[in-house]
């Protein structure tokens, strides 16, 4: 590969800090809550996510939940339990295998793809109770890869009040999570959606975390055509199956267009923050 | 002599101007009681930035007899201060606007004459942009009022340089981005460095203040400043949160710095002005070449 375009991912992880614990301070004190509710994989995006919240939030009013499936790998569970201790998170564990196996009994050919959206959207629901039983606004856990990828279920993982880690390439979640003391064994492992045994993200989508993020920073952050990526010296193929990816995804990243029909139209021409008035 | 600047850099409550108008009236005590004399507050420091459908009903006039503006202008008898609003002309355009009040008078008010509308920003959707660049007096002397993206631009401080204003008074709302291994944002880095160079090339006081807080994903970094006419910060508030700055500085700096660095004597403002005329009498490119 040429090496004359290598961008630096690399972010004041101090600056970093201050702004994201803020951020998610703000945004749930200003709506009238106090607390967070935080799905913990055992994933190195869960773990910063819960580490941000409880900086911001105070250990106390963060509560953890663990929702493994039957097939969830053990690290998994041992790794979550990790970050709640370490963070001195409130925490609890919620099995999905009973809520979502008699759905997959009831369609026996269903494939792996089926089975994992149901399991994320199953822990959506389990999460947005808890929002309701704990009082406490559900933090995402999404970063800008896969968001701009569309490695993520629909109103499954996606879900969520607001997200702190979706403008961190997941080069710079490693980068901030290493700074804030994210257990070594999280940030090494493979990275995984721990939906079915052996699933790794980057087998799934074929190249690695650290590659497309130099793609999709030189693509997005810094507006190179897909030409000038490829004279970059990043492979053809490799481009163009990133560029569809990311163009073929936007439908989970923006909300469900309304048809218009009226002179003021939800999402066209009537626009407001949702800090409108806060 | 001296002068007693305050930057309040504060949070404001989108689009509930009630709740941002008791802020402003108790940072003006708290100023008046630690002995400023002139106190700036952020752009649209009575709204909030990010307004959109908001504009409208968040507009008002800076007269007497207006709700919001009557306790600010009681309370200018005590300091001079510049507040960010919304305004409402009378044919109903709206404008991004900053007026500077005293003992109780509007002794200017600036439309924001340039209104960022690329990338985050969205102004020319919902404001009207304003037509005109001045300088006015004060009793600290002559002045000039920009806001944000105005001073993006170099021909705004130019214009109030020659139009007499020696305190260039700069208001921002400005959302931090650019993140990288700096310990400072991009932005925050560039709005700086352009403050420095203003003051040092118009050989004046630079004042900014900008605001903090989030509104949805944005955040507002603080950073207020003080620039002398040497270019040398002579004071600065913190990042990222709320703080009423204090700085005083010594307006007899621009006689000392003027006596070693004649920059507006030899300025060549007739010259500036023929070849304007010259570049610009090409109708067809309004940016000259």
């Amino acid at each position: 590969m040429n090496t004359l375009t290598r961008p630096d991912l690399a972010i004041n992880v101090d600056l970093a800090r201050k702004i994201l614990t803020g951020f998610i301070r703000s945004e749930i004190t200003r709506t009238g809550f106090s607390r967070a509710v935080i799905g913990l994989s055992g994933g190195i995006d869960s773990a910063l996510s819960c580490f941000l919240a409880a900086e911001a939030m105070g250990p106390e009013n963060v509560l953890a939940v663990r929702m493994p499936y039957r097939t969830s790998s053990s690290d998994s569970l041992e790794d979550a339990q990790k970050v709640i201790e370490i963070t001195g998170v409130q925490s609890l564990t919620v099995p999905i295998t009973p809520m979502v196996d008699p759905l997959f009994e009831q369609f026996p050919d269903m494939d792996n793809m089926r089975k994992g959206n149901i399991m994320a959207r199953m822990r959506m629901i389990v999460l947005y109770d808890q929002s309701s039983a704990f009082n406490g606004l559900v933090v995402g856990t999404g970063n800008k890869t896969e968001i701009l990828l569309g490695y993520t279920t629909l109103f499954g993982d996606s879900a969520n009040a607001l997200n702190p880690i979706g403008d961190l390439y997941k080069t710079q979640v490693r980068q901030l999570s290493r700074a804030m003391g994210v257990p070594d064994s999280i940030i090494n492992k493979a990275p995984s959606a721990d939906l079915w045994s052996g699933q790794t993200d980057e087998g799934e989508l074929g190249f690695t975390y650290a590659e497309v993020d130099q793609l999709l920073y030189l693509l997005i952050d810094e507006r190179y055509t897909p030409q000038e990526c490829i004279e970059a010296g990043f492979a053809e193929p490799f481009v163009r199956t990133v560029v569809e990816r990311v163009r073929r995804n936007h439908f989970k990243r923006i909300l469900p267009p309304i048809a218009k029909l009226s002179n003021r139209t939800i999402g066209y021409d009537f626009l407001y923050l949702r800090d409108w008035g806060t | 002599m001296k002068l007693s600047i305050a930057l309040a850099q504060i949070n404001t409550v989108l689009g509930n101007v009630q709740r941002n108008l008791e802020k402003h009236i108790a940072t003006i005590h708290q100023a008046q009681a630690s002995g400023a004399e002139l106190l700036i507050f952020p752009e649209l420091s009575l709204t909030g930035y990010v307004l959109q459908d908001l504009v409208p009903t968040v507009a008002c006039r800076p007269h007497p007899d207006d709700p919001v503006f009557r306790p600010l202008l009681q309370a200018s008898h005590k300091l001079d201060m510049v507040v960010g609003f919304v305004e409402e002309d009378s044919r109903n355009r709206f404008y991004i606007s900053s007026a500077y009040l005293s003992r109780g008078e509007v002794l200017h008010v600036h439309h924001k004459v340039y209104l960022p509308t690329y990338g985050l920003f969205d102004e020319s959707r919902f404001f009207a942009w304003g037509d005109a660049v001045e300088a006015f007096d004060t009793r600290f002397g002559r002045a000039g009022m920009l806001i944000c993206e105005d001073f993006w631009h170099a021909s705004p401080p130019y214009l109030l340089w020659l139009d007499g204003a020696d305190l260039l008074l700069f208001s921002s709302a400005s959302p931090g981005r650019g993140l990288n291994t700096s310990p400072m944002l991009e932005s925050a880095r560039w709005v700086n460095h352009i403050l420095r160079a203003y003051a040092s090339l118009y050989t004046s006081f630079v004042v900014h203040t900008n605001r903090v807080g989030y509104e949805d994903g944005l955040h507002f970094w603080g950073g207020s400043a003080v620039f002398d006419p040497n270019g040398e910060l002579a004071g600065q508030g913190p990042f990222h949160e709320e703080a009423l700055t204090q700085v005083e500085i010594d307006l007899n700096q621009l006689h000392r710095t003027r006596a070693r660095l004649p920059l507006l004597r030899d300025e060549r403002t007739a010259l500036v002005q023929r070849e304007m005329n010259r570049i610009l009498s090409n109708q067809s490119r309004n940016t000259g070449r």
